[in-house]
């Protein structure tokens, strides 16, 4: 067993590990680690150590633009998961949210955008919750897998999605017009505090999502029903708590965390609707965000700070002539090490128990 | 006298517990050797030590004079170490002879397995030690002792000489185990040295030679069997002394609480394990379900308490139908449940102590507008802590999972009797309990009883059944086969009762 301690420690652990295993690939590909380092250091704060320090406000808005969907999906991953639910499903319920939203940017005439974007905001989670009670529903009613569902409800949501999308006004055969402006979570003030980023009013959502979740699993008797099924479905069922019932729930408030996620992509980032060949992997990230963040709030937060930061840095990697392929194989070595935590352990006990011994033998 | 097994200053500490400190233990050839304690007094890890499942920190074993180094079972199967573990490792759907001769196989040429040759090599064995057991049944076919009569032959097989019993009775019906004690006697007689680590004092005194009692990691004493009786053993064992009979007073029944009425129940494969059974349970009276594992004590339970749907009949709790309504709404009608799997049922393991003993009423009692209320729930936690003497590290914010098995058992007590139920349905309470929990636990069952409530006690272990219950059910193949006073009856009765003996008519009262 791990302890809970221990549990808190090996992400940390993982970090560092990814990050010295970052460098040295990057010095046997005989490019600078400094260099690299310093790129992350860009992109993360915006200072340019390389010149001097100075400072550029764009590449913080662009960070946190990059960041906000990773974290919803974060969350949407960790709150199923915490009801003992693997929601593979999160990428088709971003999809989804994020075509809801377009959608109601269109077809709802509001000229005021507090309560248009919001509305948007609103749809965008109400689809992803929509699309979460499929699977929810099937596993409740027929004890069918939610992974199985959820894979085939990811390409559903992209197929459909790009039908919706061309029934929309479309500006080329890829993606729609912009959506009016009262519909889109832009706002002049941000674009000028940021240097012209893309930066958008969606942090205050993510700031509301995050507490939500807290809340609602921490705090709740419902979050505590729903950590009891996760941790132990029969032994809830035997206290008289209703199971099913409850893994719909989850499952439905997973899906509308992660469309929130897809609503913020389209009206925030993007501010049209894209049709899409491939998926955007936001929802995939997401896994990794839970995994590494240990599906608890504070650590959703850091662990998609840090995803977004890999993926953020990337195209200032490959300018500073580094291959940016370096931030997914740092991302993925994080991961890798996090789910191999057990080894982790028995490593370190190894090595402990070598130390107690040469010691001993002294 | 020759010695077999000889360890030395075994000393082995897990993280925060020293579960073997500096043990010596000597054990003589052809006798059978007692290891007593209560739970995690360290036994199980000095047999696996032994076994070579866990390396010591510092001590050393000697076999039959040789100095020793058991590195894993393989080592220990080598220097004629067998173990029959608490739960048989068989394979349900192969027949006696491929479960002993599987890993050693015996070959005809081109390594054609000659089952013949070991069918008829498990014969002699069976002949020779008079083990009961056709070799050519299928395990599922077969009871639970003449399953452990098959992990003996396994043991016999691979010609052990010192043979290793974890707990062996655990599992099973009181004529088994006499026939058990049987066969442990012509193991020793034979010249073959038995090993029985147990917490069962009678079983000790029946049966072994020489008993080491163990206590907190060290060793208590070793002593004949002979030369000791069993509350000295008992207080060795624990540290202090201990009441043995549960005390009950003499009081009548009141008003029926309970009512089933032809109560029928499949399982969830849709066979018929509890079929048309009706009784009536009454205010402060304990009414016990004796029977072997698996002849539908399970269904029976999980039909009142609303787990499994009821296929016909009824079931009326304070005279209100209670047979379609869900679990919580029964919990809320008066009724309280002490699942007999406590890890799996009864706590959520990975929840704080504290979150285990709200799990009825989160949403009630220890709720506001939907949040859960911490002041109220850390006030119950300490409450029932302090009441109900639950150990835990780090007070009610253990971890479950991090707490002793007896710990965990008050715990789910302490929930159930705190809401204090009109009927209480208590299954298997002080399963794999020592001594000083158990008679902890039966002292506060007793005590609901004379607080004028109904209780429903399911137990294989017939001791307990007849300590603490006023009304005994036997339940047979999903039949009761026989009703009888506690009073009026003993365990060689009830127990060919469990055989399906109906009132046990075949029994002849000495």
């Amino acid at each position: 067993m791990i302890s809970l301690k221990e549990k808190r420690w090996i992400p940390f652990l993982a970090v560092i590990l990814g990050l010295v295993a970052g460098t040295l690939i990057v010095i046997l590909s005989g490019r600078s680690p400094l260099i690299m380092f310093a790129t992350f250091i860009k992109a993360g704060t915006g200072i340019d150590l390389l010149k001097g320090g100075t400072f550029n406000p764009r590449l913080v808005g662009e960070f946190l633009v990059t960041t906000m969907p990773i974290l919803m999906g974060g969350l949407s991953i960790s709150f199923a998961y915490r009801t003992g639910l693997f929601n593979i499903g999160a990428e088709g319920q971003i999809i989804a949210g994020g075509v809801a939203a377009i959608g109601a940017g269109f077809f709802i005439p509001i000229d005021n955008q507090f309560i248009h974007s919001t509305i948007c905001v609103l749809a965008g989670c109400l689809a992803g919750a929509l699309w979460g009670l499929i699977p929810g529903l099937l596993k409740a009613r027929f004890n069918v897998h939610e992974v199985v569902v959820g894979i085939m409800l990811n390409y559903t949501a992209m197929y459909s999605a790009n039908w919706l999308y061309k029934q929309m006004p479309l500006n080329q055969m890829t993606r729609t017009e912009n959506v009016p402006v009262s519909a889109t979570l832009n706002v002049d003030f941000l674009r000028q505090l940021t240097n012209n980023s893309r930066l958008h009013l969606g942090f205050i959502h993510v700031i509301i999502a995050l507490f939500l979740f807290w809340l609602i699993i921490e705090k709740t008797s419902f979050g505590y029903q729903l950590r009891a099924t996760g941790f132990n479905k029969e032994g809830a069922r035997f206290a008289g708590i209703k199971v099913k019932r409850n893994l719909v729930y989850s499952l439905m408030i997973a899906g509308a965390f992660a469309g929130l996620g897809g609503a913020l992509l389209t009206l925030g980032t993007y501010g049209y609707g894209r049709v899409i060949t491939a998926f955007d992997n936001v929802g995939f990230d997401g896994i990794s965000v839970a995994l590494v963040g240990g599906c608890t709030m504070l650590g959703n937060l850091f662990a998609g700070l840090l995803f977004g930061l890999m993926k953020v840095a990337q195209p200032a990697l490959q300018i500073a002539s580094i291959p940016k392929e370096i931030g997914d194989i740092i991302s993925s070595l994080i991961v890798l090490l996090v789910a191999l935590q057990y080894a982790i352990v028995l490593y370190r006990n190894k090595i402990r128990d070598w130390f107690k011994k040469a010691r001993g033998q002294k | 006298m020759e010695t077999v097994i000889e360890m030395k200053g075994i000393t082995k500490q897990f993280p925060g517990i020293l579960a073997n400190d500096s043990i010596d233990l000597e054990v003589t050839k052809g006798s059978i050797h007692a290891l007593l304690g209560e739970n995690g007094a360290g036994k199980s890890t000095l047999m696996s030590i032994l076994f070579g499942l866990i390396q010591p920190d510092s001590g050393n074993i000697k076999i039959n004079g040789q100095e020793v180094k058991i590195t894993d079972p393989n080592v220990a199967t080598r220097l004629g170490i067998g173990m029959v573990h608490q739960h048989f490792k068989l394979v349900h759907n192969f027949t006696v002879t491929q479960n002993i001769i599987l890993g050693a196989e015996p070959c005809k040429q081109f390594g054609i397995v000659d089952l013949k040759q070991g069918t008829k090599k498990i014969r002699e064995l069976c002949k020779s030690f008079h083990l009961e057991v056709d070799p050519e049944a299928l395990i599922e076919d077969i009871s639970v002792g003449q399953q452990q009569r098959t992990e003996i032959l396994k043991m016999l097989y691979r010609e052990a000489e010192i043979l290793v019993f974890d707990e062996p009775t655990a599992v099973l019906t009181p004529q088994e185990v006499e026939d058990l004690m049987k066969i442990l006697r012509s193991l020793a007689a034979s010249g073959k040295t038995v090993v029985l680590i147990t917490h069962k004092l009678k079983e000790i005194k029946a049966v072994a030679d020489v008993v080491t009692i163990l206590r907190r990691g060290k060793v208590e004493g070793t002593y004949k069997v002979s030369e000791i009786n069993e509350k000295e053993m008992a207080a060795k064992m624990v540290g202090r002394q201990v009441q043995f009979a549960a005390h009950k007073k003499a009081q009548k029944a009141g008003d029926t609480i309970l009512q089933v009425e032809n109560l029928t129940v499949l399982d969830g494969r849709g066979i018929e394990r509890v079929k048309g059974i009706s009784f009536d349970l009454h205010k402060g009276e304990i009414l016990g379900i004796a029977g072997i594992d698996g002849n539908g004590q399970d269904e029976l339970v999980y039909a009142i308490t609303g787990l499994l749907p009821v296929k016909s009949g009824r079931i009326l709790l304070n005279g209100e139908d209670i047979t379609e309504l869900p679990v919580k709404n029964r919990f809320e009608a008066g009724l309280g449940h002490v699942p007999s799997d406590r890890h799996r049922h009864g706590l959520i393991l990975d929840f704080l102590l504290k979150e285990n003993f709200i799990i009825h009423a989160y949403n009630s009692d220890f709720a506001k507008h939907g949040l859960l209320d911490e002041a109220t729930i850390n006030q119950k936690a300490d409450q029932l802590i302090e009441e109900f003497d639950v150990r835990a590290s780090l007070g009610r914010q253990t971890i479950t999972r991090n707490m002793s098995g007896g710990n965990q058992q008050k715990a789910i007590v302490a929930r159930e009797i705190d809401r204090s139920p009109e009927l209480l349905i208590i299954v298997q309470p002080t399963r794999g309990l020592d001594v000083g929990a158990i008679e902890y636990i039966h002292s506060r069952i007793l005590e609901q009883r004379e607080n004028q409530k109904a209780i429903l006690l399911v137990s294989f272990e017939l001791d307990e059944i007849l300590a603490l219950c006023d009304r005994i059910l036997v339940m047979a193949n999903g039949e009761i086969s026989g009703e009888k006073k506690a009073s009026q009856t003993d365990e060689k009765q009830l127990g060919l009762l469990m055989l399906g003996h109906k009132s046990g008519e075949t029994y002849d009262q000495p």
